[in-house]
């Protein structure tokens, strides 16, 4: 096999794009809790620590105000740090930083300044972890201005927006799923393990993916969610129902044209999110549809995290967590 | 000087919490073998297990009466044995079911039993504050009762944890701030992140007392908790107390702790709190009869609370919707609390 054929797994995939960006530019590094020896708790910096030592793969302190603060620091002095948020979920400690000073910087200072940081966080439930370690927040961080905000569902987009958000002048928030991450104690669905090229590319941000093509109904999703609306769209292609994929892979910036092509071909939108109903992204992109595309739309449904903490016990997980099944349902809903 | 049956106690809280980790390890790792799959078996989630810290949690909950709040963060199950948290609804909580603590929805890091004001939260130092609003609340109501946080000494880099001492110290606020040290913050020991090696420091700046106990000594525990606990509840202010104690299981189920160098875990083991205990009453003329019987206590106990946690019903799926509100209903509250 050509070494543009391997396939990795989306954790490698992330990781070979930071090595990358790191031996290019002396100027990166990567800190945060248990990236140095453990390598991430999610494989996030697996094998880094060998090759570039502790003053560029830094082990941190439990103090996230104070190191992401310091990220944003470094970046305004030019550097690239990338810095890891262990959950999305902690975030709490940490928001000032994060909303106040790295997104809203630049805008603030007149465009005088550059926070060109990379924030990388795990989201994600289905294993179990209860309501403070298994959250999205895609559309809190989204909501909120300054942010680019990015979603790999697959190794190969984790690549490649990898290298696109180290080399962004822009604060860049880098969400990575802990289900499709590969961990050996978490297994990945099938899916996100893909051919990934040796050398570096870039996938620009604000260009959603059509992971799946299809006439009758567009499914408009990200993350974890988009294997399981394939999944669900495999389903459905038997009962003669023809679903088309959309991956938005960033939310900001978001790729509203593809999402309108989409709608306005199919005229019937299901958009699913793992995080929560209201005020999200299912009502972004459903508000989206509607202002642009009213006369094409004939049905319209959101499938996502009820307004609810995320519960612990698996059957209150998996009632509020949407699976394939309720991502069919859905479908055959504005399929009717 | 400590009595006998105080001893006695710790002895027994702390035999009840090393037999319950080493029997939920067991359950937890059903399924997961050989290969670790965290959705597999019968515990749900993560587990962080507290077996080597046994003797911070029973030297302080010594002192402590029901009213007296504890907050615990994500490694809560001795200070909630200690604290006498419902062994069985807690079991259930841990396993997912319907009558746990907090009918499955919290799991084993949000345990809550307001019968004897214990919660507990899995956001590191998070906890801390928490429980210098109970605190607060005593002072305001001029009761006697104190608050304790317990925390790992990982959380102490944590902005709440500064924030909570400061609180307390300015109003003199009747806290005790426990911080135990395993000198493991999950991969990262303690000297790479932190300044300081004795923790209690912390508590100079902030005009408090500090003080640091040594080698999982439940009696030099006791003793130190014993001048906190009553310097609270006399008025007196917040104390800072840094307990060494070892991480025996992991930072959780599955860490295969690849970072941590094999003396280190062998110390953990060797420095045993239980044993040191044990050696501690046999000084006061307990015989081994007493110890085993107080052990097969605790070990019944447990057993129990297992196999009625397992029998337990899981919660049915509609409940995931309940709860987020005391007062479902919207609007105005009618006659509501006063």
């Amino acid at each position: 096999m050509a070494d543009s054929e391997r396939e990795l797994t989306m954790s490698r995939a992330m990781v070979d794009a930071i090595a990358h960006e790191m031996r290019e530019n002396e100027e990166v590094f990567y800190m945060g809790e248990d990236v140095a020896d453990y390598g991430g708790i999610f494989d996030s910096t697996q094998g880094l620590l060998e090759e570039f030592g502790r003053d560029r793969i830094m082990d941190v302190p439990i103090s996230e105000t104070g190191f992401i603060g310091a990220g944003v620091g470094a970046a305004m002095e030019g550097m690239r740090p990338i810095v890891e948020l262990m959950f999305a979920d902690f975030f709490g400690v940490a928001m000032d930083q994060i909303y106040n000073n790295m997104a809203k910087n630049t805008y603030m200072s007149g465009g005088s300044v550059e926070v060109p940081m990379v924030l990388t966080t795990a989201v994600g439930g289905t294993y179990n972890d209860a309501a403070q370690h298994s959250q999205t927040l895609y559309g809190t961080f989204a909501h909120l201005p300054g942010m680019k905000v990015v979603v790999p569902s697959t190794a190969y987009d984790a690549k490649g927006l990898m290298h696109n958000a180290v080399r962004d002048d822009d604060p860049v928030v880098y969400m990575f799923h802990k289900r499709l991450m590969g961990l050996a104690w978490m297994p990945a669905p099938a899916g996100p393990k893909t051919a990934v090229p040796d050398e570096d590319y870039v996938i620009p941000f604000g260009e959603a993916d059509v992971k799946r093509e299809g006439a009758d109904v567009t499914v408009v999703t990200l993350g974890l969610h988009v294997h399981r609306a394939l999944d669900a769209a495999e389903t459905l292609a038997d009962e003669g129902v023809d679903v088309e994929v959309v991956d938005l892979r960033t939310l900001v910036p978001l790729d509203e044209e593809t999402v309108l092509e989409s709608v306005r071909k199919t005229g019937r939108l299901v958009v699913v999110d793992e995080d929560y109903r209201s005020f999200g992204v299912t009502g972004e992109i459903t508000a989206l549809a509607a202002e642009n595309a009213l006369d094409d739309l004939a049905a319209v449904e959101r499938v996502a995290m009820p307004d609810v903490p995320i519960p612990y016990a698996r059957p209150l997980e998996e009632e509020v967590n949407p699976d394939a099944d309720a991502i069919v349902d859905a479908v055959r809903a504005v399929a009717e | 000087m400590i009595g006998v049956n105080k001893l006695e106690w710790m002895y027994e809280q702390m035999v009840t919490a090393r037999h319950y980790e080493e029997r939920l390890r067991e359950e937890y790792l059903e399924g997961k073998q050989p290969a670790f799959d965290i959705s597999a078996g019968p515990i749900p989630g993560e587990l962080h297990l507290a077996a080597g810290h046994e003797a911070s949690a029973a030297g302080v909950c010594a002192h402590l009466r029901d009213e007296d709040t504890v907050t615990a963060p994500h490694r809560p199950h001795h200070v909630a044995i200690a604290k006498g948290v419902d062994l069985k609804r807690m079991t259930a909580e841990i396993f997912g079911r319907k009558t746990g603590l907090s009918k499955g929805k919290g799991g084993h890091m949000h345990l809550f039993d307001p019968d004897v004001n214990f919660a507990c939260s899995g956001i590191i130092a998070q906890g801390v504050p928490p429980a210098v609003g109970a605190a607060l609340s005593a002072q305001k109501r001029n009761e006697d009762s104190v608050a304790v946080a317990f925390l790992g000494e990982g959380a102490i880099d944590q902005g709440g944890f500064f924030e909570s001492l400061n609180l307390a110290s300015v109003h003199d606020l009747p806290v005790v701030f426990v911080v135990e040290d395993n000198e493991w913050a999950i991969s990262m020991p303690k000297e790479r992140v932190t300044d300081v090696e004795n923790g209690a420091e912390r508590a100079e700046g902030h005009h408090m007392p500090g003080e640091r106990v040594d080698y999982d000594d439940a009696v030099a525990v006791y003793d130190a908790a014993e001048e906190a606990v009553m310097r609270a509840r006399d008025g007196n202010g917040p104390t800072l107390l840094e307990l060494q104690v070892h991480r025996r299981m992991g930072h959780f189920m599955g860490d295969p702790e690849g970072y941590r160098p094999d003396v280190d875990a062998e110390l953990a083991h060797e420095h045993d709190s239980i044993e040191r205990l044990e050696a501690r009453m046999r000084d006061y003329d307990v015989d081994e009869s007493e110890l085993e019987s107080i052990r097969e206590r605790a070990e019944a106990r447990v057993e129990e609370a297992i196999e009625w946690a397992k029998e337990q019903p899981e919660p049915d799926p509609e409940e995931a919707y309940e709860d987020v509100f005391s007062n479902p209903a919207s609007g105005a509250v009618e006659g509501g609390e006063r």
